[in-house]
């Protein structure tokens, strides 16, 4: 056990370092979003949220011993047990939860409330590690595919049942892992077309423009082309393919998707859709970050986010706070310090000896990753406002022991690494 | 087969970060436009409306003060949960009202904005807004701003005052200074126009941060751009204002005039235009009702007479034709001239009298034949070039008196009046020639003469002080230990020699004591003296009953001139005001209660 728990020398302290500082500027923002001139307060007031923020913190660093005296091997063991526990959470939910903004993800413990969503992450990632690390798998394998995608896509759709639209798209970082792993860039590439697809249908009123444009396009490629059957026929499928999917989206977007995305979509592609309403977040925000200008009002200086102009300023706008305060330079130093975190994180995942541990560091990597593009995309208005945390800087206890315990079991594995034996 | 996308994906996470610090560039350091919205969304320019400028009188009595007043606001953006019928109950508006103001609020052309401050209802009285203030925290996105009106102490000397109200869109685009702002108040008229700029001060204003519901967190920078706002100045007039509302009391039911002047500085001590109205209706939410009903009414009460008023002189003038042939030596006051009244018609049982007599009598053959004199010396032979000669000479005389042109009061709108000129007669006979016998009716004040009431009182004063006057003015001094305006302490002589004036003044004396103003003019404790006139006025109305004169006859401290239209000879209503005021002034009250009677009574008919 001692050799075991005895990890200082080979813990990564490059990540560790990284995670105080974040863990440290997200605090102090924190403060800076709430801070009141006029009341006097403390950082450390246990009725601000940077009072609480200092106790999850407490916390984080508990479960960070907590994982380290754990064994390695607990984690992989007992994947799919975690899963399961967490699927089953994910179901009761809907009748045990409570409603805390419009969504249906909490589960109350005393005053505070947890979010088995925001865990579902890292177990999931756990999951899905075991299995692409579990002896004979092979990516191009149907099969496995299929599993791989059941395993992410379950607890995805739970937690759309929640309404908690934020959370659930996170679980399609994953794909990134299952291309690291081999998967056909094929499925990245047609996600990322259907995305501009979607986005193609909300800014064109009428489809049948498009499905024009399509028709159109086909003509010139096949009279320019070679005329055999087998191409044009080809084609032809791929535009038909393409015309029903506009067809579907359109279909999804006017009478499945619940209004408020439906509409922060539109306000996405159409700066200028109700700045007032469904876009006064986004407004706000651009004005809040903007304001900041090349260095800052300075701390404690903002007046967009501490007088609730920007919403929910020290949660999912927390970078608003960083930006209006901190200006362009301390966008830079947190954007840096996100940049340097993933690649540091790959860098990790790429020096484990079994694809397990690799596998779970992509999928570490991917999942800050997600959260990073979408929340700071959200703020400067190129993504549309879904409401996940910045990893580390944003306020909120789940969210912060998610992500501690994201991390630090891989820096748990990373730190084990020498003693495993190879598996590939 | 998984070569090289370790590095895709490490790539593809670079690539975000640089085009996240791209776009952050753009927002941050080359886009100024956040940061002035953020101001705008943070910070609240509050206005601090100055304190308009006091008026005093000449014994540092208040005339006009400032009242609170309060306009409702509202800012759009912010209004929430509007409940129109409970606002419609708490504002006193009916339903289409309220519709009708949002309407009005949001179509003004480039000044609308749903996140200024836009002025809804405005002018609410003390009452109004004690009775709303504690319902307006159910009104968010309205705020009350506190201005003032003005006030006034009696409903008293309304035309010399003016009134303040909303600067219209046409003053405000022609408006260089900048200084004005939509819904600004500005004097329109009187003293609150012509002394605008001394009166207004100088806006306050005041830069507070809020949040975003509006409550106020603070000042900005420790309130470095803030600047105070400076309160008008004061401005002490030589208005009596008791004798000015005795003035008022005695023309009320009556169109005319009343000037009066202290001699010795040319303050004007009262300036009565009959009728009047109350200035108190100017202001306030009635406003523009009062306005129109006002401007509308027949008897015409905005007309400011003393100043815009162009009557003929009357027997007056006759003063002024003495003293000028006097001047040009064509007589003596010795000089004795048979009352012949073929041309010219006359009154009194009287024959052949001398200067004073001529004058005591008012006998218009005497002054017909005086400007025949004036007018006719034979410098040339050709009678009408020889008129043309004595008319210039006399034209000049005459307009040193201050006639014929503007004397230069501290009020707008002052008129001329006219003294011809033979270039007037050139015109007025088409070049067709002209003499003498043409244009002899000027000899008693009447033909072409026009004067305006203010003129006539100076033209007393400038008797009083024996060939000179001061620019009669309202206002002596601004500020509280103001020096006197420098532009009225300067003495205007006449062209006459100050000798003859003694003649005008014994003249005048005799009127009083033995001529035609002896019954209601004369008082007892001191010696008025004054000059009757009968202005002839179109039948079937009255003649114009005028009245000049100063008091005391040595060191007199008022010259008065009154002007009752419609009202008969000069010696009834003119003559009986003009002793009273006199006797107001000087005691304090009239010792002759009759007189005061005739003059309320009397319909002088």
């Amino acid at each position: 056990m001692s050799r075991d728990t005895d990890i200082s020398g080979k813990l990564d302290w490059v990540s560790v370092l990284l995670y105080v500082l974040m863990v440290g500027m997200g605090w102090a923002n924190i403060f800076a979003a709430v801070y009141d001139e006029t009341a006097n307060q403390s950082i450390f007031d246990l009725s601000l949220n940077s009072g609480r923020q200092l106790m999850f913190i407490a916390a984080s660093v508990l479960i960070i011993l907590a994982i380290i005296i754990i064994d390695m091997r607990f984690y992989e063991t007992f994947a799919y047990v975690f899963y399961a526990i967490i699927l089953v959470a994910l179901m009761l939910i809907p009748i045990i939860g409570k409603e805390v903004g419009g969504n249906k993800s909490w589960i109350g413990v005393g005053s505070f409330g947890v979010q088995p969503s925001e865990f579902a992450k890292f177990i999931t990632a756990l999951a899905v590690a075991k299995f692409m690390g579990s002896v004979g798998f092979r990516m191009d394998s149907l099969r496995n595919q299929t599993i791989l995608f059941v395993l992410i896509l379950v607890p995805l759709a739970l937690i759309i049942l929640q309404k908690d639209f934020g959370t659930a798209i996170v679980f399609l970082s994953f794909l990134i892992v299952f291309y690291r792993e081999g998967m056909s860039p094929f499925i990245l590439i047609v996600g990322v077309s259907m995305a501009a697809l979607a986005i193609l249908t909300l800014i064109v009123e009428n489809q049948w423009y498009l499905h024009g444009v399509i028709g159109a396009v086909l003509l010139v490629i096949i009279f320019f082309g070679k005329k055999n059957f087998k191409r044009i026929s080809t084609l032809t499928i791929g535009a038909v393919i393409l015309i029903l999917t506009i067809e579907s989206f359109d279909y999804v977007i006017n009478n499945l998707l619940p209004e408020r995305h439906k509409k922060r979509l539109e306000a996405l592609v159409n700066p200028n859709f109700d700045p007032m309403g469904i876009n006064w977040n986004v407004t706000q925000s651009k004005i809040a970050i903007g304001s900041g200008g090349f260095s800052g009002k300075g701390f404690l200086k903002g007046t967009q986010t501490k007088f609730d102009f920007v919403p929910e300023q020290s949660t999912d706008f927390i970078f608003c706070t960083i930006g209006e305060e901190h200006g362009w330079m301390g966008s830079l130093i947190v954007i840096i310090l996100f940049v340097f975190f993933l690649q540091r994180i790959i860098f990790i995942a790429e020096r484990q000896k079994n694809r397990f541990a690799r596998t779970y560091g992509y999928a570490v990597a991917s999942i800050f990753f997600f959260h990073f593009a979408v929340n700071i995309g959200m703020t400067i208005g190129l993504f549309p406002v879904i409401g996940i945390p910045l990893p580390f800087f944003s306020y909120g206890g789940s969210a912060l022991w998610s992500f501690t315990v994201l991390l630090f079991i891989l820096l748990k594995l990373d730190a084990h690494r020498s003693q495993v034996l190879q598996r590939i | 087969m998984n070569e090289g996308r370790r590095e895709i994906v490490q790539i593809v996470f670079a690539l975000v970060g640089i085009v996240f610090l791209v776009r952050l560039f753009f927002i941050q350091v080359l886009d100024n436009r956040y940061a002035e919205l953020a101001d705008g969304n943070a910070i609240l320019r509050e206005v601090e409306y100055p304190f308009r400028g006091l008026i005093y009188d000449r014994n540092k009595k208040l005339i006009v003060y400032n009242t609170p007043e309060y306009d409702l606001q509202v800012v759009m953006k912010e209004v929430k949960n509007f409940d129109s019928a409970r606002f419609c109950s708490v504002f006193g508006l009916t339903h289409e009202e309220l519709q009708q103001k949002f309407k009005e609020v949001k179509g003004r052309k480039n000044q609308y904005s749903p996140f200024k401050p836009m002025l809804f209802l405005n002018q609410l009285s003390h009452v109004d807004f004690a009775r709303i203030q504690d319902h307006l925290d159910e009104f968010p996105g309205f705020y009350i701003q506190a201005r003032t009106t003005r006030a006034y102490q009696s409903p008293t000397l309304a035309n010399a005052l003016g009134y303040v109200s909303e600067i219209s869109k046409e003053t405000l685009a022609r408006d260089e200074s900048r200084i004005y702002k939509q819904g600004d108040y500005v004097g329109q008229s009187g003293i609150e126009a012509f002394y605008e700029e001394q009166l207004r001060g100088k806006r306050g204003v005041r830069f507070k941060l809020r949040n975003v519901k509006g409550i106020e967190k603070g000042s900005f920078k420790n309130g470095e751009y803030d600047t105070l706002s400076v309160p008008g100045a004061n401005l002490y007039t030589g208005i009596d204002i008791e004798l000015q509302r005795y003035g008022e009391f005695l023309m009320n039911g009556k169109a005319g005039s009343i000037v009066a002047i202290e001699p010795s500085s040319g303050e004007i001590l009262s300036l009565v235009s009959g009728p009047s109205y109350d200035p108190a209706l100017l202001t306030g939410k009635n406003y523009s009702s009062n306005f129109k009903l006002i401007s509308n009414d027949s008897l015409k009460p905005l007309f400011n007479r003393p100043l815009m008023a162009q009557y003929r002189p009357g027997s007056i003038f006759k003063i002024a034709q003495a003293m000028t042939a006097l001047q040009e030596k064509v007589i003596t006051p010795d000089t004795r001239i048979r009352c012949d009244r073929s041309i010219i018609n006359c009154h009194g049982a009287h024959s052949n009298e001398d200067l004073r007599g001529a004058i005591a009598n008012s006998c218009n053959p005497y002054f017909h034949n005086v400007l025949r004199r004036m007018l006719n010396k034979g410098v040339a032979n050709d009678p009408f070039a020889d008129t043309r000669i004595g008319l210039e000479e006399w034209n000049k005389h005459i307009m040193s008196f201050g006639f014929g042109k503007r004397l230069g009061i501290d009020l707008p709108n002052e008129k001329d009046g006219l003294i011809p000129t033979p270039a007037y007669y050139d015109r007025a006979y088409r070049n067709r020639p002209w003499k003498f016998s043409n244009i002899y009716s000027i000899a008693i004040g009447e033909g072409e003469n026009l004067v305006v009431p203010i003129q006539m009182a100076n033209f007393a004063a400038t008797i009083a002080n024996r060939g000179y006057y001061y620019t009669p003015h309202l206002v002596k001094a601004i500020g509280e230990n103001g020096k006197p305006l420098p532009q009225y302490s300067e003495r205007h002589y006449t062209s006459i020699d100050s000798s003859y004036f003694v003649i005008a003044v014994d003249a005048m004396q005799e009127v009083v004591e033995k001529g035609t103003g002896q019954y209601r003019a004369k008082l007892a404790d001191v010696i008025v003296c004054g000059k009757t006139g009968t202005v002839e006025n179109n039948p079937p109305l009255f003649d114009h009953s005028v009245f000049i004169a100063f008091a005391p006859r040595d060191n007199p401290k008022i010259a008065i001139s009154v002007y009752v239209e419609d009202a008969g000879q000069g010696a009834r209503a003119a003559a009986s005001i003009a002793s009273l005021m006199i006797e107001k002034y000087l005691f304090g009250g009239t010792k002759r209660p009759h007189i005061e009677q005739y003059v309320l009574n009397n319909k002088f008919e």
